[in-house]
This record gives structure tokens, sequence and C-alpha cells, in this order.
């Protein structure tokens, strides 16, 4: 995966290189594995299609999908709050979720992490866990939604993003805030700013009360209430905050971009 | 004598002319693709994080995998709406609803029942319904709408949170709506089964006539 994005070379249409890349690899299911365009021909699985037969309906259901973003921020609404619940309804043990398992999860050393911040930003300074876990802290209780269907409630404590955008003097005018993890594949996500300035959205440094395990995160978190699990980033080495739709880990293989709930 | 009540009776039954009229055609059969898409894609997305300890067979799921059954779920959902929508309007203004499936009393739907198990159910006017299909047909449209609220309420149980507490929460809703999902296959079966026993009703559903 990062081999293949770091092959993306300015001016090369990305579909097309994609596609080429993606016959090198024999089994159907490997395919949903890769970025762009081409990770959709998994769609092709369905009853007997093959890919030329199919594309032109991928074509429309990407569409679709990308008009279901504008409805789905044309619902959003900026004042309404996620529910939150008490300490006894947090789910317990809170389920680990990735695309890799637990013992493959990063393990990122405290002493050495540094949180990036790039882009449409007065102050590109860089943050150390110390300095980040110095900001106010807030905890929430709320109901953590995964796109595969099944839902958890779990605590987060950590400061709203929208009050670090500030504190970083970010154009909060700008599209994006874009997110990079330090997961093997180089796991990213773009988040809506109308989202990223939520009250509840928040970068998260501890779960129920305790420092962020590795296996929810460790050492940050964007825990967004308000959007589908894969939309709230574990184990965030940087954020951009740009005018740019920059594609997503998941985002990029077919889910919807947007994914509120 | 009894020829003549024979010949009485065939002078007041079947109209001649339109049984269904064309706008019912047309959202009917939009609504048969749109159904079979939202289910079929559907399945997959349930074999995802299963309610049950069953999962659906590839072979009968749309889409591949989870990505690719939401977006087939989330395209097909608009078609299904819209023309849902389009039904229910046109089905008040023409007073078709009211014609057609009113009124449902409880002694009507039993004696058709037991007319229909004992092989004696008239299907000589398909414009009038029986009081077992005016009741199956009033209970899947509450259906419909029951699938699409559910839905809804899954979708966004943030921004929509007091429709998924009407539906009792995030986690009771799936169950809400895995139900009329049922519900709608277990409707479909006996639909196809009697269309194809009675296959002028499939014809006029076609054709109009």
């Amino acid at each position: 995966m990062r081999r293949l994005r770091s092959l993306l070379i300015p001016g090369v249409d990305k579909r097309l290189l994609v596609k080429d890349a993606a016959k090198l690899l024999p089994d159907p299911a490997r395919r949903r594995f890769i970025a762009g365009g081409a990770s959709l021909g998994a769609l092709t699985l369905l009853t007997g299609c093959d890919v030329s037969d199919s594309f032109s309906a991928e074509k429309l259901l990407v569409q679709i999908s990308k008009f279901n973003d504008k409805v789905q921020a044309a619902i959003f609404n900026p004042n309404t709050l996620a529910p939150t619940y008490t300490e006894a309804d947090i789910t317990r043990p809170f389920p680990f979720n990735g695309y890799y398992s637990e013992d493959e999860a990063p393990d990122l050393d405290g002493e050495d992490y540094t949180f990036e911040v790039r882009g449409l930003v007065d102050n590109k300074k860089s943050w150390t866990l110390d300095e980040l876990y110095k900001l106010p802290e807030v905890t929430q209780i709320t109901r953590h939604v995964c796109v595969e269907g099944w839902s958890a409630i779990g605590s987060w404590s950590g400061t709203p993003l929208r009050d670090f955008l500030k504190l970083v003097g970010a154009d909060t005018r700008a599209k994006y805030c874009w997110f990079q993890c330090a997961d093997v594949d180089g796991y990213n996500s773009p988040l809506d700013m109308a989202t990223a300035l939520h009250p509840q959205t928040q970068m998260t440094f501890k779960f129920d009360g305790e420092i962020l395990p590795r296996k929810y995160g460790y050492p940050m978190k964007i825990r967004v209430p308000t959007k589908l699990g894969f939309k709230n980033p574990k184990y965030v080495v940087s954020m951009e905050v740009t005018n740019d739709y920059k594609g997503g880990y998941w985002e990029d293989q077919g889910y919807n971009s947007f994914s509120g709930i | 004598m009894t020829s003549i009540s024979a010949n009485d009776d065939r002078t007041v039954s079947p109209p001649v002319g339109i049984i269904q009229p064309a706008w019912v055609r047309v959202v009917h059969w939009i609504n048969a693709v749109a159904m079979i898409v939202m289910i079929m894609s559907g399945w997959q997305i349930y074999n995802a994080s299963p309610l049950f300890d069953f999962t659906f067979s590839r072979s009968i799921t749309l889409g591949g995998w989870l990505a690719g059954a939401l977006l087939w779920h989330f395209a097909a959902m608009w078609l299904l709406v819209v023309n849902g929508l389009v039904y229910l309007v046109l089905g008040l203004a023409t007073g078709r609803f009211r014609r057609k499936l009113w009124p449902i009393t409880p002694s009507g739907v039993a004696a058709d029942a037991k007319a229909a198990l004992t092989g004696k159910l008239s299907h000589d006017d398909l414009s009038r319904y029986n009081q077992v299909q005016k009741l199956l047909y009033a209970a899947i449209i509450l259906v419909g709408i029951v699938v699409v609220l559910s839905g809804l309420s899954i979708w966004k149980p943030v921004q929509f949170q007091w429709l998924t507490a009407v539906f009792g929460g995030y986690d009771f809703a799936r169950y809400v709506h895995f139900t009329c999902m049922a519900l709608i296959v277990a409707f479909l079966v006996v639909h196809v089964a009697l269309a194809l026993l009675v296959p002028k009703s499939l014809r006029a559903m076609v054709a109009g006539r």
C-alpha cells in the first residue's frame, strides 16, 4: 500500500495506474486493499459480472456516494450533540478493531512522539506528548458506531479539536483537517471542517480514565462521535489543514467519505 | 333458473378495461427492482456484523464486500424512497388506497382466508382484492414505511436521534430493520408464488389488463 502510494506521480492518472497495478494481483480479494478507483473492482465480485460488465455501474455508484456526501453535509447540524451516556453504560471490554490484529497494532514511543501540524495554520510547530497532555481536558461518554453495524459505548478524554485549531491559528474556512497515522499502511482520513469544529470532536489521550492504551490508538486518537468509527483515526501523528480532498485509507476503497451518523 | 343467475353474475363481474393503471405498474416494477437491490445488498451489510447465528451466502448478496454493498444500499435507497413517496401520494390522491384496501374487517379476513385455504376463492375480478389481499397489501405498505424509517434511524443515530429513540435506540433499531426485511421477504415469497399461480394477475401488472 505504502509502496503503491509512493509510486503515484503527479500528472499520472492515479486510477489507471492503480488499475494496472491491480492486474498484477491474482486474488480478487486483494484488490479491495488498493487505493483509488480500481479498488472498487471488489464490487465486481457481485454475482457473475466481470470488471467490464459492471464498470459503468461502479462509476454511477461512486457518483451517488459523492452526492450522498453532500446530502449528509446538509443534514449535519453543528449544534446537534451526540447522546452521552453514564459510566455504567460503557461497553466492557471495549472492542478492538483494525485492519491489523491487536499485536500488530502500532507501538509508538511516547518519548519520541511528536504531533506535526501542517497546512493552513499560523503556528506549524510540532507538539510533544507532554505539551499535548497539558491542554485542557474534557471527558465524554458516547457511542462508537462501526461501519460494520456494531456499536459500543466508551469514555474518551482529551481536548476539543476546535480549541486546538484556534490555538494553532488554523484557517477554519478551509475544507478539511486531514489526519495521518503511524500504522504500517499509513492510515489517513479527511475530516470536513464543520465536523472538526463540532464541540464533541476531540483530540483524545485517555480511554476510560486511563492513558489511551496501544490497542485504542496510543498516544492520540481523534474521537468524532458524529462519524462512523473508521473516521476516528488512531495513532495520529500529523494533521494538515487543507482545501484539497486528499482521500483516506478506507474512503479510497469505496467507503462513503462523509460517513456522518 | 340456475343458468339465468349464472348469466346475471357474468354481467356484473369483470369490468372491461384496465385492471392496473399505468402509474401503478410503473411504481410496482421500480419498487421491485429497488427492493431486491436493497435486500441483497442489505444481506451483505448484515454479514459484516451478524445479528444472529447465521450469515447470508455470498451467492445471494450484492456488492461483493461491505463497501460495495453500502454503495448499492445507499444508492438504491433513493430509488426506493422517491418511488415509495410517489406511490403513497398517488395512492392517497387517486383514492386507490381507499377503494382497493378499504374496508378490512376481521370476519371478512377470516372468511376469505378460509375460502383461500379450501380452494374456493374467486379470481374472476382481479380489480377487486379479497380481504386477505387487502390486509397483506395494507400491512406491507406499513412495513415498507417502517423499514425506511428504521433504516434512517440506523444511518443517522446522532442527527435523527429522536427517530432512533422511537425504534428503541441504535442497537434495537437494527433488529427492527432486520425484522422488516424478513417480513418483506416473506411477503415476496407468497406474493410471487400467488402471481405465478394466477398468471393473469401477473399479466395485469405488466400489460394493465
